[in-house]
Order: structure tokens, then C-alpha cells, then sequence
């Protein structure tokens, strides 16, 4: 049966909120413009109502989504789409936000929370800011609707039937027909960072909302200077949520993609990376501000542009027109003229403001100088902001060619098609410039500078700089130079505000936030540097291309795989790598090899084949095992020179209806480096093997033969009463024969059936896929005591893997936490700030 | 010259530059045969291609090749205006590669073969399926 009740439900959820969104806006809007007191507090009480109404309304949206999801109500295309019985609880969370509709309702969430928490916050600002907040509701909640009006399609809603949203003849017969099973959320999103990442982005990407609103609030009451101490904090705030959510998005790819790195510059990172640069910018000219009122038109302008650059993000990610340049954008559901529609809305708006009020913000007509803080405070939010805009030129190009086709013009250029060296090449030299701004910064910000009082602070820093620098380049073999200057800027960036950090700590430790941020920045360049410019591929060889028989092509090209066949020790650099088979994983952690386990039809309970210890724990032969069925691990044991052991499980996940095999590294972790491994291709487990011809053989007891290679005894051959776990009938006659492949460091069982039932013969044979041996019993012969054994070959196991080697990437990470604490401190100090002056009853 | 002009200067100089820059190195979609013959005058530039694997009639790949270490294989591609190429490619087969409905490779000519140093895929059933069973 079809349980209509919970899409309708939900779809009234969802009208509510909208309506009540409009709503909203109005009644701040009266609130805010209305004159009168008593007036204006019932129209401020009306939209504090409406506000929470659209947030239960929300609410409820997300919980009877979840419910649909969880409760596996296949009839709606969102839960078959999106999610599969088999999985855990964590993964059903992800599959949540994996579709469009589900994240901009993860959006629409946040903006509820944060709506919320302004409410019962401020004071002066509500009317203004909220009615900001109920505009950008309206157009998030209008992406969900789901109403076609004539031709019109608004929104996309996660709540229609699957027989409404595609034409399967199914339908036609039984209208009624709900799929077995979903397919399935995507393999490279059942990480756990792809639970925590995208909440943490979008909060980021809401949270930049709250200093728009204050600008634009600020602009429209003519009040241009104070909105600056309210939206402080939030944009510190923004700033850490937005660049922890990036950072863990590339964790997340460096853990589960198989590019090798954390960052791919592709148009979807570029489209977060952009605001966030600007945000920061943003910040430190908002810090200058508070410090002494200057700045403040780039603050408003920054403020805005951060803003209008998320909405434009959004338009990227999600319109389609990023096209095949981008490996991970959205699909595309038809809502690119909407998305352009809420881009443009406030983009016109905030221009509007910003123009009919510019005559009122003050600005300073002194000259600035080059000894004074401003100075140094704008050269880095200038850096920053070409960053910025070095990112978005080429990440645009889409935009460009489809602009230019919509003027009927032809227009077919691509992204760089080495993007990674198209972007380092500028953002390494912004970098630099970013780390000397900000080490040298600190200094004028903390005290007045002069020229002999500047060469006296900077003298004791500089000289550590360059000794460290110096250790650095000669123990780490940094021998390019633009590494060097960069090696030196980070490290000065590091000690310059290390030795401010000291000087402000003795004072008042809350205010130690910014030196601290600037540690961890110049912590992250290093790693950053490190782990990618002296990243190697260490399973490289030098074999040359073999496809080709063009002998000039062959030494230009080495081969960065390496191929391992089953249990075939190979040497790669200083280690010793064997394949040493597929496993699969328990529920209870732990591995189990593939080929002991026999599959039964649900895919995540297996069967054993023999008897196992594992943790101390003894399985007999034919209990049931919980695994992960679709993924596969290959174990790689590393045996290093120096006799260091280890085992590596990189991963494959096989899901034919997301498109095949996708890889996963396994990594080991070492201090001062990341040794990364994953497998390119392997031979598909989920296909059948195709086997040789059989080849008939007689053997006899303890005779020694070959099969596929390897040494083969027959053991035994015994009666017995079950085939299979199944008992056989009175007069029935089933032989099980214990086969012995003796392989390298591993004795292989086969176990063949013959079976005479009703007298006639029965075979069952018995399959390796790791040796490659297929075995069954053809024939027995008593008298002689030999059995005929027909054999079928097939290509032993291998892998073709890719290991690589990334050095000082904790650093990366280390100097995230550090910036994330400095961040932590910085709201704590501003937000302190803000709450003593609406005491004194100022905001 | 006020100092704030001379560094609006340098900012507008900055960003002119990276303009040029992103227009110089931008790639483009070219076919075949405008690869071939910008490689011909010298030019090595990577372009991309965008087009599908050769089939025959009753829709089986053809001339898809595997090195015989696995390490890299070789495949014809048709380009958009029906062009075929042999491209090779110095990377294992990557999985879904059979299954994908189009192909964007990025590459260039080096003597006259076809190196892709990226190969781009879009799978039917990568991220939405399109039909039920």
C-alpha cells in the first residue's frame, strides 16, 4: 500500500513554511517602519510568532522526511533514490542531504536556528534583520515546493511519489508497485565525514547570512557604523564553521576519493573556498573598524560580496551549468532560472542600498601610511580578495560559454586542463604574500610602529626565521625556490606571531585569538607545502608504456601502478609489497578473508566455508557471518627494509547501479608522513570468472600434482551426511574431497561433492577465485583407489595498485585545529563585546 | 600622486593579469581533427575532447585494448562530428569506464597519437537513476 498521508503532510509542511515565510517578511517589515510603539511591538510580536510557525514548519518537513527515509518508504522517489535498507543509521542521516531538496533543507534548517537564536538576542536589530532572514526563507522554501503553476515548475519536492517523478511501464500495470529496495545511497558518501561535513558547511554558508543582514539592516535604517560590533562575532563565527566545513570536505576526499589529495580545485570546492576567502578579508577590515573607524565602506562592501558570492556558489553547484568540469555538482533539476532569480533578487537589492546610502558612510581622507596598522590590515583583506578573484575568473568559465550561448554566439572554452598547476602557480605567491602580511601585521597592530622601533621588534623573529628556515630546507631537502620563499614566509608568519602571542598572553589571554589564528595559518602553508609539493608517487616504474609499440612514446611515460598478483612479493622503493587477497569487513570490526566466506542471497550475511579463529573467538565451518557486503578490501602487507611489517586494506566498493568499482585509499600514518595506498583496477568479484576448459586428471591419496601452479594434494575423500548444510535423502550417497593447494604462505581448502542420488551422479565442485582453481569430482574409482578430478583454470588474483607518499600533512591538520581555537577565542572576546553594550542598552 | 591611486593601479594591473592569464591557459573543445591540426602547427597545447566509445552494431564496445600488465589501455574514440581516434591512456581501465555514455578525454597529440593525460566520464546511472527494476 501506498502511504500517501506522509507526502501530503509534508507537502503541507512545506507550504506552511513558505507562507509563513512571506508572512514573516511583512510583519517585520510593518514592525520596523511602523512609528508608533505599541504598534511596533505587536507587528515585532506578530513576526517573532509567524518566524517560529515557518520553523516548526521546517521542522516538520525535516522530520517527516526523515521518517520517509528511515521508515523506508519506497513509494517516494527521495528514499528509493537516495537510500537502501542495508543501511546504518549514520549513512540514512547522509543519505538525507544527499539530494538536492534534502540540502536546501538542511539550509533552510540552519537559517531556522540561527533565526531563532537572533530573535531572543538582540534587541534594536530584530525587525530589520529578521525581515532579511524571512526573505532569504522565502526563496529557500520556495526550492522545495514542488507547485507547477501552468508551465511553471517552482522547486523540486522531496516528497513525490516515485511513480509521479519517472515513466516506468510498471506503473501502467500496478500503479500501486513500491521497489523491494532503494537504490542505495552513493559509495563514496558512506563515510562518516559525509555525516558531519555537509551540516557543518551549510551552517557555514547560513551563517554568513547573519553579517549580510546587519549590513543591509544597517544601510536601510541609515545607520551604517553600528551594525559592525553585532555582525562581528557572527562573522568570526562564519568564518570558522565555513573553513572547518571545507576542511573536513577535504579530509573526507583525501580519505575517500582516490586523487590523492585534499583539495582537486574543481569548480564545487572553488565555489565554498571563494566566500570564504572573502569572509575572512572581511573580517580583519570589520576588526580595523572597531579598532579606529576606518575601513568601513570595504567592510560593507566585503560584508555583502560574501554574501551575494555564497548565493552565487549555489547557483554554480547547482543550476547545471557547470556541466561535465566538475566531478561532483548536483544534478540538475530544472531550477537554474530560480536560482538565478534569488542570485539577481539580492544582488539588485544590496547594490540599491549600497549606492543610495554610499554619500553617508563615512570614510577617512587622511592618506594611509605605511607605519600605520590600516596599512597592513588592507593590504592583506586586498591579497585575499585577489585570492579570491583569481579562483573565480576560471571557475566561471562555464558561466561564460553559457552566457554567450544564450546570446546566440559559439563558445568552447574549457577549464585549464591542469588545473592544479593553473592554480598553484598564483595562489602559491598569494600565500606568501598572505603569511609576510600577516606576521608583519601583528606587529603594528599591537603597538605603534616607528622605523627603529619596527627594526628592533622584527630583528629577534627574523633571525629564528632564518635559522629555522635554514634547519628546515637543509633536513627537509627544499631545494626549489619558490618552496624556500614559501618554507620562509610560513615560518616567519609562525614565529613573528609567536613572539606576539608571548607579549599579548602576559596582558589579557582572551586576546591572544588572532596570533594564535595566524600560528595555525602558517602551520597549514607548510603542510599544505610539504604534503603537496613533495608528494611522490612511490609505486612508480619505470617499465615504460607497453600499449604503444611507438618507441618514442615509450620514454615519456612511467607507470605510476604497480600490479601485484596473489601472494607475489614485489619491491617498490624500500618496501616489499604482497597481495595477500580480498577480505571483507565484520560488523564487528575486523577482517575476514573473501574466499572462506560463502554468499547467501542477502548480501551482508556470509557463510563460512571453514573454521576460523578470530579475536579469540573460534567459528565453526558454516556459521553466519555480518559483513559489509559491497565492500571489498584488498590486503597489501608492506614489509619495509629495515623490517618494519604492516598491513594495508585499501577498499573497493562494487555498486553496479552507481556505475561500477570506486576506490578508497587505506593509509598508513606515520608522524611525519602518510603513506597512501589504493587499488586502480581489480578483477570485479560480483562477475562470474570465466574458466579454462576442464581438464580431467587422476589422482590417488598423498600424490602430489600441480594445479594452476601449485602443489596439490589430495587429502581425503569422506562420507557424509549433508551437502551444503542440507541433509540428504535415506538412500542417497554424497563424498566431500578435501583438497590441499599448498600456496605461498597459505594452505588453500578445496572441498568438492560427488553425490549419487536416485543413481544417478550429482558433481558440486568447489572454487578458488584467489588461485584461480575451479575442482570437482568427475569419476571415483574404488578398485583403483583414484578419483578423476576435472579442473578448471582460471587468472590468479592480482590488483593493480597506486601507493604514494605525503609528507608533514599533519601539520595540515594541526595548524586547521590551532586556527579553528584561534577563531573560538576571537568570537568568545567579540561576542563579549556585543552583549555589554545591549546591557547598556546601546544595540 | 596620491599613494591610494598608485595601488588601485596595481590592484586593476593584478587582476588584468590573471584574466590574461585564465584566457592563455584555458583549455577548449575542440574535435579531432582541429586537435590534429593544431598539434600540426605546433602547438601542444591540452585541448579537451568531448565524444563516445566505438560500438559496433549491436551496441558492444570495439577496440578497446588493455595493456597486458593492466597498467594502461587504448580505445577508439568517436568524436562529436563522428571522427574516430585511438587514444591511449597511461592508467589502468578505470571500472565504469564500459558503461559510460559519453567521454570527455584531455589530452593532446604527441607524434601523432593521441596521449590522454585525463579521461572524464558521465555514467547514465551514476547520481540518478532513470528508471524503476
Amino acid at each position: 500500500m501506498i502511504h500517501t498521508a506522509l507526502g501530503d503532510l509534508g507537502h503541507l509542511f512545506v507550504i506552511t513554511s513558505f507562507v509563513l515565510a512571506l508572512i514573516s517578511v511583512f510583519n517585520f517589515y510593518k514592525a520596523e517602519t511602523q512609528k508608533d510603539l505599541v504598534k511596533k511591538a505587536n507587528w515585532l510580536n506578530n513576526g517573532k510568532a509567524s518566524y517560529l510557525v515557518h520553523g516548526i514548519a521546517v521542522l516538520g518537513i525535516v522530520i517527516t522526511l526523515f521518517v520517509i527515509i528511515s521508515g523506508h518508504y519506497f513509494e517516494y522517489f527521495y528514499a528509493w533514490n537516495h537510500s537502501s535498507k542495508a543501511l546504518p543509521l549514520e549513512y540514512v542521516i547522509s543519505s538525507f542531504w544527499e539530494g538536492q531538496e534534502g540540502s536546501f533543507l538542511l539550509w533552510l534548517f540552519w537559517n531556522v536556528v540561527l533565526g531563532v537564536i537572533l530573535l531572543f538576542t538582540n534587541k534594536k536589530w530584530t525587525p530589520s534583520v529578521m525581515l532579511i532572514f524571512s526573505a532569504v526563507q522565502v526563496f529557500l522554501s520556495s526550492m522545495i515546493l514542488g507547485v507547477v503553476i501552468g508551465d511553471i515548475k517552482t522547486g523540486s519536492s522531496p516528497f513525490i511519489l516515485l511513480r509521479d517523478a519517472m515513466d516506468a511501464p510498471v506503473f501502467n500495470i500496478n500503479p500501486d508497485y513500491i521497489p523491494e529496495d532503494g537504490t542505495g545511497l552513493n559509495p563514496l558518501l558512506q563515510n562518516y565525514w559525509m555525516v558531519i561535513h555537509p551540516p557543518v558547511l551549510f551552517l557555514g554558508y547560513a551563517s554568513t547570512l547573519i553579517p549580510f543582514a546587519y549590513a543591509i539592516a544597517g544601510l536601510w535604517k541609515k545607520e551604517v557604523k553600528t551594525w559592525i560590533r553585532p555582525a562581528l562575532p557572527w562573522a568570526l563565527f562564519s568564518a570558522a564553521v565555513l573553513g572547518i566545513g571545507i576542511l573536513m570536505g577535504g579530509y573526507w576526499a583525501y580519505e575517500t576519493l582516490n586523487f590523492g589529495g585534499y583539495w582537486n580545485w574543481d569548480p564545487v570546492e572553488n565555489a565554498s573556498l571563494v566566500p570564504w576567502l572573502v569572509l575572512i578579508a572581511a573580517v580583519h577590515t570589520m576588526i580595523a573598524y572597531k579598532k579606529n573607524e576606518t575601513a568601513l565602506k570595504a567592510s560593507i562592501i566585503l560584508v555583502i560580496s560574501v554574501f551575494l558570492l555564497v548565493l552565487y556558489a549555489t547557483f554554480l553547484v547547482r543550476s547545471g551549468v557547470l556541466g561535465e568540469t566538475s566531478v561532483h555538482s548536483f544534478t540538475d533539476l530544472g531550477l537554474s532560472g530560480q536560482l538565478l532569480i534569488y542570485f539577481l533578487t539580492f544582488t539588485v537589492i544590496a547594490f540599491a542600498l549600497a549606492i543610495s546610502r554610499w554619500k553617508l558612510i563615512p570614510s577617512t581622507e587622511k592618506e594611509v601610511e605605511v607605519y600605520s596598522r590600516e596599512f597592513w590590515i588592507f593590504m592583506g583583506a586586498t591579497v585575499l580578495c585577489l585570492m579570491a578573484f583569481q579562483i573565480i575568473i576560471p571557475t566561471s568559465i562555464p558561466v561564460y560559454n553559457a552566457i554567450i550561448e544564450a546570446f546566440g554566439g559559439i563558445s568552447n572554452m574549457a577549464p585549464p586542463a591542469d588545473q592544479v598547476n593553473f592554480y598553484t602557480k598564483w595562489q602559491t605567491w598569494f600565500a606568501v604574500f598572505i603569511a609576510i602580511l600577516s606576521g608583519t601585521g601583528q606587529f603594528f597592530w599591537w603597538q605603534k610602529m616607528e622605523k627603529g622601533k619596527l627594526k628592533q621588534a622584527l630583528l629577534l623573529p627574523i633571525v629564528i626565521t632564518l635559522a629555522l628556515t635554514a634547519l628546515i630546507i637543509t633536513v627537509g631537502g627544499v631545494y626549489n625556490v619558490t618552496y624556500i620563499i614559501l618554507v620562509l614566509a610560513g615560518v616567519y608568519t609562525i614565529t613573528a606571531n609567536f613572539f606576539i602571542l608571548l607579549s599579548v598572553v602576559r596582558g589579557n589571554y582572551k586576546l591572544s585569538g588572532g596570533a594564535i589564528a595566524h600560528i595555525g595559518v602558517g602551520m597549514m602553508l607548510l603542510g599544505i607545502l610539504f604534503s603537496s609539493g613533495y608528494s611522490k608517487v612511490v609505486s612508480l616504474n619505470n617499465s615504460g608504456l607497453v600499449i604503444s609499440n611507438n618507441p618514442d612514446l615509450e620514454e615519456n611515460f612511467n607507470q605510476e601502478n604497480m600490479l601485484l598478483f596473489i601472494n607475489d612479493p614485489q619491491n617498490m622503493g624500500e618496501y616489499t609489497l604482497t597481495y595477500k587477497g580480498r577480505y571483507h569487513e565484520t560488523y564487528d570490526g575486523g577482517y575476514v578473508k573473501a574466499v572462506y566466506l560463502k554468499d547467501t542471497k542477502q548480501e551482508n550475511f556470509k557463510t563460512l566455508k571453514r573454521k576460523l579463529e578470530k579475536d579469540g573467538k573460534t567459528y565453526e565451518s558454516g556459521d553466519t557471518i555480518n559483513v559489509y557486503g559491497v565492500n571489498h578490501y584488498y590486503r597489501i602487507d608492506y614489509l619495509s627494509d629495515d623490517g618494519e611489517q604492516f598491513s594495508l586494506f585499501p577498499r573497493a566498493q562494487i555498486n553496479p547501479s552507481m556505475g561500477g568499482l570506486i576506490s578508497s585509499p587505506d593509509m598508513k600514518r606515520k608522524l611525519s608522513k602518510d603513506l597512501y595506498t589504493h587499488v586502480s583496477s581489480v578483477p570485479d568479484p560480483t562477475q562470474s570468472i570465466e574458466w579454462s576448459e576442464p581438464k580431467e586428471m587422476e589422482v590417488t591419496f598423498g600424490e602430489k600434482f600441480f594445479l594452476n601452479d601449485y602443489v596439490t594434494v589430495l587429502d581425503k575423500v569422506e562420507r557424509v551426511d549433508s551437502v551444503n548444510g542440507k541433509p540428504i535423502g535415506k538412500n542417497d550417497l554424497a563424498v566431500q574431497a578435501t583438497i590441499l593447494v599448498y600456496g605461498t604462505g597459505e594452505t588453500y581448502l578445496l572441498k568438492p561433492y560427488y553425490i549419487i542420488r536416485d543413481n544417478m551422479a550429482g558433481r558440486i565442485p568447489d572454487e578458488n577465485r584467489e588461485i584461480g582453481l575451479k575442482v570437482g569430482i568427475e569419476s571415483i574409482q574404488p578398485e583403483q583407489n583414484t578419483f578423476n578430478l576435472s579442473v578448471r583454470t582460471s587468472q590468479k588474483d592480482y590488483v593493480v595498485m597506486k601507493a604514494m607518499e605525503k609528507p608533514m600533512i599533519n601539520l595540515l591538520w594541526i595548524g586547521t585545529l590551532v586556527l579553528m581555537l584561534g577563531f573560538i577565542m576571537a568570537i568568545f572576546r567579540r561576542y563579549s563585546e556585543f552583549t555589554k553594550m545591549k546591557l547598556k542598552g546601546m544595540e | 600622486m596620491k599613494k591610494s591611486y598608485i595601488f588601485g593601479i596595481v590592484i586593476i594591473a593584478a587582476a588584468i593579469t590573471m584574466i590574461i592569464s585564465t584566457a592563455g591557459d584555458a583549455s577548449s573543445y575542440v574535435s579531432f581533427s582541429e586537435a590534429q591540426e593544431m598539434s600540426e602547427n605546433g602547438s601542444d597545447n591540452m585541448i579537451h575532447v568531448v565524444g563516445t566509445l566505438k560500438k559496433d552494431e549491436s551496441g558492444h564496445i570495439i577496440g578497446l585494448k588493455a595493456a597486458q600488465n593492466k597498467l594502461s589501455f587504448s580505445f577508439i574514440m568517436v568524436d562529436q562530428n563522428g571522427l574516430e581516434q585511438l587514444v591511449y591512456y597511461n592508467e589502468p581501465m578505470p571500472a565504469d569506464f564500459t558503461k559510460s555514455e559519453q567521454v570527455v578525454v584531455i589530452g593532446a597529440y604527441k607524434n601523432g597519437q593521441f596521449i590522454a593525460d585525463k579521461i572524464l566520464m558521465k555514467c547514465p546511472s551514476k547520481y540518478q537513476e532513470d528508471t524503476v527494476v
